[in-house]
């Protein structure tokens, strides 16, 4: 079988050489570079919709949902479709008729493999946090990613008390982690045995994410209002 | 005619069966064992790798009389790398939790030996037909391996297969299983039972001998 035979080229070998690599190069260039601009839309469209079917499950009863970037100066929340990357986000949840359901925000930690990253919808009718959902985690299968699953401890941010203080500063009571069974307040956290380290982490990070957004939210409620204002059929209807 | 179609078919099953990449050649032992926790992430894993290879395999194999000994080595890895990266998008295309289990494991496709050894050994001497066949009986040997991990460490580990629950509630899932010792464990297992039945053979072909 002569086409089993290596035969080996007898050229000018530098210039093949260069020419043969570079050719291949430019080749695998164009081929990446296409299929790239082929799936970009796509892959932000994946992100998008889970991002979107996130938000929608920390905040139940919404039905749309917006993104708000905060100005740190201004201490303003401004809606925004291309937020600056330099800036923090936040996301609101409307329900049908256009009110606000509440603000869903991200945050994440260290846990006990790796960072988590964490989603948590926040009502400001109840001033409670109403649900979270791990974004992205490495915790132990089996053990730490109960945090995801165990209905005991997801039951622990149905309404998770983050009331603000008198002078609307900052919360009355900071989130606390208490031992499983130990919960006796509605801003206590009951962690999981067996995952401690990782049920924890998500105290943790709610706590230093509740105490730093909750008032700076709280005080600017009117930036996520302002939605319903725009829409002037749902104003006629609340009459 | 019969001669090379004997041939295909003998390049073809020698990867499924006869040289296993994972239970007989124990290559690419990385992937084998790291995401191998699900029958799902198995099968992804396998399939993504068995695309690699079939690519880079044709492509290799049809610039065999073009590429010059001295620079072979980085010119199949320029190619391999060129396909990893597709299949990185597409899978991301596709969906982003699977992209996501997998992790850092699909760019280290690259480094997956066996399909540098493939390339090597097989493609940059045979013609691309063969090559081919090659790849094929390789990936789906490859496939065939991680599920058989796979499926072990997710039943035993979780009771479920493919996310569905098979083992019902009152089982006790063995997390360790899915945990990586799980899949050393379970790898241990499966070449333990090959090994033996390789021996059972030999001895069974000198006895008839």
């Amino acid at each position: 079988m002569s086409d089993d035979q290596t035969t080996t080229p007898q050229r000018n070998p530098t210039v093949w050489i260069y020419g043969v690599v570079l050719s291949v190069g430019v080749v695998s260039s164009l081929a990446i570079v296409s299929v790239y601009e082929i799936t970009r839309p796509m892959i932000a469209a994946n992100r998008t919709a889970f991002r979107q079917s996130a938000i929608l499950q920390v905040l139940l009863g919404s039905t749309n949902t917006a993104t708000y970037q905060f100005d740190p100066v201004s201490e303003q929340f401004a809606k925004s479709e291309t937020p600056d990357s330099t800036m923090e986000v936040v996301y609101a949840g409307f329900d049908d008729d256009g009110n606000l359901v509440g603000i869903a925000i991200e945050t994440s930690g260290m846990g006990y493999q790796d960072k988590i990253r964490l989603l948590y919808g926040y009502s400001p009718d109840e001033q409670a946090i109403i649900g979270i959902r791990v974004l992205e985690s490495r915790e132990t299968p089996g053990l730490g990613d109960r945090v995801e699953t165990d209905e005991t401890y997801l039951s622990n941010f149905k309404s998770l008390d983050v009331r603000l203080n008198d002078d609307r500063s900052e919360l009355s009571h900071a989130i606390e982690f208490v031992k499983p069974g130990l919960k006796a307040e509605p801003w206590q956290i009951d962690g999981i045995t067996g995952a401690t380290i990782s049920s924890r982490a998500i105290a943790v990070m709610l706590r230093e994410s509740a105490a730093k957004w909750i008032p700076h939210v709280q005080a600017r409620l009117k930036n996520f209002e302002s939605e319903i204002k725009h829409r002037p059929d749902k104003i006629a209807g609340s009459f | 005619m019969s001669v090379a179609l004997e041939n295909n078919t003998s390049d073809f099953l020698n990867g499924v069966w006869k040289q296993n990449p994972v239970f007989v050649q124990v290559l690419g032992m990385c992937p084998v064992l790291a995401v191998t926790n699900t029958a799902i992430n198995a099968l992804a894993m396998g399939l993504a790798t068995a695309f690699v290879l079939l690519m880079s395999n044709v492509v290799v194999s049809s610039l065999r009389r073009v590429v010059p000994n001295q620079v072979r080595i980085v010119t199949f890895i320029l190619i391999i790398a060129t396909f990893v990266t597709i299949v990185d998008y597409v899978i991301a295309a596709i969906s982003l939790s699977l992209h996501k289990s997998l992790g850092a494991f699909i760019s280290l496709i690259v480094v997956n030996c066996l399909i540098l050894g493939r390339a090597e050994a097989f493609a940059s001497k045979h013609s691309v037909t063969r090559s081919a066949l090659d790849a094929l009986g390789m990936g789906i040997g490859f496939t065939i391996g991680l599920l058989a991990l796979g499926g072990v460490r997710e039943l035993i580990g979780n009771g479920t297969l493919f996310g569905a629950p098979v083992l019902g509630d009152q089982f006790q899932p063995w997390t360790v299983m899915m945990l990586p010792p799980g899949g050393f464990f379970t790898l241990a297992a499966w070449l333990l039972l090959f090994n033996w039945l390789k021996v059972r053979r030999t001895a069974r072909q000198e006895a008839i001998s």
